[in-house]
């Protein structure tokens, strides 16, 4: 147990590595607030396509089930290699020459984009039919039903799901770390690699998790509000 | 409005959902300022000729006009046509992540494209009419089903409609709240509304409508003034629903 404390939990190693460490946590965090951003618009745009009626819009909704398939169904570690050691490889002007980082977040963005529109999706659909007849026969047009009744209500919905994956892909930015953005997992490693100590590895999941618990109990804050909002109109 | 003083021509429409002949050969019109009820067993059809009036639902045959426009021929707008229809629906369908006001403003703003202003005094008119001023700022959930559905009616009238269509709309209301609903209706009627109204409340029914129309499996078995149908069914199938009726003591 001993050598496990001390291999694990010094407190000597604690502090050295932690300036360190922190500087990567920094790059994993603006990592996750970029890829996030961009993944919840992408993939509110993609859920919307996918939800598109008619005709014409079939290729387009065709497309989008192609991309939510290919890439929940591809591991982020592949998409990640693909893209920090396969894009600088291709060296076409304009795409090829940015830092590891920007291809990390390509990578997550890319990802977590197919998860997200599911989630959309699954809130869209959970607004009930009469809503959309309800605004149709008030005239609305397909675009402001959505926009300003069909939406709002979905979006809420799926609150506590985003946020989990949003948990995850805080975590994810971790993946990233390995194949090549020195962030606070890759900082850990080296530490671990010049001090044969694995105290780092602490401080980094001290700090993902210091991120995550607030964002875990906002969600749990969320889900209870909600269930009291209803148990408050059901009687 | 065409030139026989009919607001809305509806001629041999018969409506299928697959197999099934929800509508079968109707006929049926609507004059200006005139209020028609329609009246039967549930499945009937009420609900959907309804529908098929804004085109929630499109006929497999025959045709509709509305305000001497043909609508079933597939080229009219159907947001148009919808702007000049009200519907007001069985589980009143506001939208819950909206305030009362902001309800009854949404169509106005997005469609008609009122200002917040012009909106919101319409609304506050409206709200003011059906006695909800002081719950303009509520969301709909803090409401009873009757105010609700007295906002559900407000915000269809708000669009201006020269039609509107009420399906079944004090069904899912508590006894005590049916009245409220029911008194604003009646003033609908004498302001001059063209109404058509799918109801189970015959006394009602028979009280505001200039016209009863008794639909039972898809048809239209009896239609006249509602003394006639009510006092002297001349079809079989109506007086046996009309003592069913009685029997409930829904009359």
């Amino acid at each position: 147990m001993h050598r496990v404390l001390h291999s694990f939990a010094n407190p000597f190693y604690f502090r050295q590595s932690l300036p360190d460490i922190w500087s990567g946590f920094t790059i994993n965090v603006q990592m996750m607030l970029i890829a996030e951003v961009l993944v919840l618009v992408l993939a509110l745009v993609l859920a919307i396509v996918r939800g598109l009626p008619g005709r014409g819009a079939k290729p387009f909704r065709g497309l989008a089930i192609v991309y939510t398939d290919f890439f929940r169904g591809t591991p982020l570690t592949l998409v990640a290699f693909a893209f920090i050691l396969g894009i600088p490889g291709l060296d076409y002007p304009g795409i090829s020459h940015y830092s590891n980082e920007v291809y990390g977040i390509a990578a997550l963005t890319v990802v977590y984009t197919a998860y997200v529109t599911e989630v959309y999706r699954a809130g869209i659909e959970s607004v009930h039919g009469s809503q959309r007849m309800a605004a149709r026969s008030l005239g609305l047009s397909y675009g402001h039903t959505m926009r300003y009744v069909v939406l709002p209500q979905a979006i809420r919905r799926v609150v506590p799901p985003l946020l989990n994956d949003f948990i995850g892909l805080q975590k994810d930015t971790a993946i990233i770390g390995a194949i090549g953005v020195i962030e606070a997992a890759a900082q850990a490693n080296n530490f671990a690699s010049s001090y044969f100590n694995f105290t780092g590895f602490l401080v980094a999941a001290v700090f993902f998790i210091y991120l995550t618990i607030p964002l875990a109990r906002y969600t749990d804050h969320i889900i209870a509000e909600r269930e009291r909002r209803e148990r408050a109109t059901a009687t | 409005m065409s030139a026989n003083g009919r607001f809305v021509s509806i001629e041999n429409v018969t409506k299928r959902f697959g197999d099934l002949e929800v509508l079968k050969q109707i006929s049926l019109d609507v004059e200006e300022h005139g209020v028609v009820c329609l009246i039967g067993a549930s499945g009937s059809g009420k609900s959907t000729l309804l529908r098929c009036v804004n085109l929630l639902e499109r006929v497999d045959e025959g045709t509709i006009v509305v305000d001497g426009e043909t609508i079933t021929n597939g080229k009219v707008d159907v947001n148009a046509l919808r702007r000049k229809i009200g519907i007001v629906f069985q589980a009143y369908n506001l939208f819950p992540h909206m305030t009362v006001a902001q309800n009854v403003m949404l169509a106005p703003r997005k469609v008609r494209g009122l200002s917040q202003r012009e909106a919101r005094s319409r609304a506050w008119g409206l709200l003011d009419r059906i006695g909800l001023l002081d719950k303009a700022d509520e969301f709909p959930d803090r409401l009873s089903g009757g105010q609700q559905q007295r906002v559900a009616i407000a915000r269809a009238l708000a669009m201006e409609p020269k039609l509107m269509l009420l399906d079944e709309i004090t069904s899912a209301l508590d006894p005590q709240l049916v009245s409220e609903v029911l008194n604003l209706v009646r003033e609908l009627a004498r302001s001059g509304m063209t109404m058509i109204i799918a109801t189970h409340e015959m006394s009602f029914a028979r009280e505001v409508s200039d016209k009863i129309c008794f639909l039972d499996g898809g048809v239209i078995r009896e239609q006249g003034p509602p003394d006639q149908i009510f006092s002297h069914p001349s079809e079989p199938r109506t007086r046996e629903f009309l003592a069913r009726v009685i029997e409930a003591g829904r009359m």
